[in-house]
């Protein structure tokens, strides 16, 4: 039954950055390096958490790997084959839940399925359902938009992001906005849904600690021009927990190296 | 419940007040007429058909011109929303013609078209046009731009972002734009019909006129309260469900 190979195919991909650079012109300001040769790889299921300073790029490459904007030199590949445009192999979360109020909580997550060729119509709705379950909200497919709290928009937003079965699931500060409750119960669901999803994901946040509790690796990228200082690996049992004192001393390794980068250009 | 009964209470009040007016002799009887005679014309009118006959010529032709108007507008601000030549041309167009009371079109109706149901379609196209252009315009310029990112995302691409993204997100713009369109019709019109008498039916606006020759205070009162009960079953028919709506989709509703 084709449902059921839709919602059991779960193939993550690999992505390559080679070489990418951007720059922005901004007004009379000038211009902003915000990425300068950059190359990193995600392995095929990776985890994988881009940290920096605002201004260092971060958001920028996110952009580009989604195919939302071009970089000037470079590529990205995914799966071997470059990116030129946005597709429904890699689906992006906003920092805002970005989801549309004119459609109810069930046609904010079909909205995306309706554009995937291969599903009638009563097979849509039973993906649907089946991610609306998988975040906790199988209870509010009815309900609008604006009735949701800040944590539960963003969980449409992200079974509205896995129900089109991407490949690449790319992450721009999603929890920014949340209360620390509601946070710590997200990091839980998305470890779960890596695990069981295996998604490949790419997490871009300001938060050290947030990096260090999600990432199989984290990538601390320094601003001006964007560029990539150091690597960390992240080795801890899953599913971990934001307040684990492991885990502290990995957020304070890379909370050291990140502040190495940012002082000189604060003294400046 | 209580809201209705004071609302009841309010009318009563002012009808009340009027009679009291009336009564006291405050000003002559060919000035200000009994509300009683009022509702005596009102009731002849209604009885003999005439009131009938003139509110369908009336809305036959404000429909007409409404539907006209809101069918070219919107596709228009979308254009001026989409392409800098449009909203250069046709957008400054439409903001400088909007400013322009439609009143005003009635004089040049009349010269192109003659004393024809065209000058009056033409009329309430011109009242309604230009206002819808604006509000499309404006809603669509008004659509987070994070929207037609998420749905690019998602695989959506030109038209069916423009359908299923750009248009429903400026549904709060265009619906408001819509009302402030009807408004303008209904005004352009009542004018158009007081200043012009087409002999191919006569309008609630004709009646006014009739009544003003005829110094018939009773039936240009009437007149005048029937079009304010139409604009007002407009807005609450209409307008109002949609807005509730809107209202309850973008969770901009009081509590």
């Amino acid at each position: 039954m084709s449902i059921r190979e839709e919602l059991e195919n779960v193939v993550p991909a690999k992505l390559a950055v080679d070489r990418v650079s951007k720059r922005f012109f901004t007004g009379r300001s000038g211009e902003v390096h915000a990425l300068d040769a950059v190359s990193l790889q995600v392995n095929v299921g990776g985890f994988l958490c881009l940290v920096g300073p605002s201004g260092c790029g971060k958001s920028t490459l996110l952009n580009i790997i989604a195919g939302l904007e071009k970089p000037d030199s470079g590529q990205v590949l995914a799966d071997g084959k470059p990116i030129t445009e946005p597709g429904r192999d890699r689906m992006v979360m906003f920092q805002e839940p970005a989801l549309f109020p004119w459609l109810d909580v069930m046609g904010n997550v079909l909205f995306g399925l309706k554009l995937k060729p291969g599903l009638n119509a009563e097979e849509r709705r039973e993906v649907a359902e089946f991610y609306l379950k998988l975040v906790g909200l199988e209870r509010f497919r009815h309900a609008t938009i604006h009735q949701l709290s800040g944590g539960m928009k963003q969980r449409v937003a992200l079974a509205r992001a896995l129900a089109p079965n991407p490949r690449v699931l790319l992450m721009d500060e999603p929890f920014a906005s949340l209360d620390a409750l509601t946070r710590e119960q997200l990091y839980r669901d998305i470890q779960n849904i890596w695990a069981t999803r295996k998604k490949t994901i790419v997490f871009v946040t300001h938060n050290v600690r947030e990096a260090a509790c999600l990432g199989n690796r984290v990538i601390l990228f320094s601003p001006h021009p964007g560029r990539i200082r150091e690597e960390f690996k992240i080795d801890l049992e899953r599913p971990r927990d934001i307040n684990s004192a492991q885990l502290a001393s990995y957020s304070t390794e890379i909370m050291r190296a990140l502040k190495g980068y940012v002082t000189p250009e604060v003294a400046e | 419940m209580k809201r209705f009964i004071l609302s009841a209470l309010f009318f009563i009040a002012l009808l009340a007040i009027w009679h009291l007016l009336v009564l006291a002799k405050v000003w002559s009887v060919v000035l200000l007429p009994d509300p009683i005679s009022v509702l005596e014309y009102l009731k002849g009118a209604v009885g003999d058909g005439t009131l009938l006959q003139a509110s369908l010529v009336t809305m036959r032709r404000l429909l007409a011109g409404y539907v006209i108007g809101i069918a070219a507008g919107l596709p228009l601000g979308l254009l001026t929303a989409r392409f800098k030549f449009c909203e250069d041309t046709l957008g400054v167009l439409a903001l400088g013609l909007q400013t322009l009371p439609s009143v005003c079109w009635v004089p040049l109706a009349l010269l192109w078209f003659g004393q024809t149901e065209t000058a009056m379609l033409f009329v309430v196209i011109m009242g309604t046009l230009w206002s819808v252009i604006i509000a499309t315009d404006n809603g669509v310029r008004n659509v987070p731009p994070i929207f037609a990112r998420a749905a690019r995302t998602m695989g959506s691409r030109g038209l069916h972002t423009w359908f299923n993204v750009i248009l429903p997100a400026s549904l709060p713009f265009i619906v408001s734009g819509m009302k402030q369109g009807w408004a303008f019709a209904w005004r352009s019109l009542m004018a158009a019909e007081i200043y012009v008498t087409i002999l191919t039916g006569f309008g609630l606006g004709y009646l006014l006129h009739y009544g003003r020759e005829l110094n018939a205070m009773d039936q240009v009162i009437g007149v005048m309260l029937v079009i304010v009960v139409i604009g007002l079953l407009a807005d609450k028919i209409v307008f109002a469900p949609c807005e509730r709506f809107l209202h309850r989709r973008w969770g901009t509703a009081r509590a």
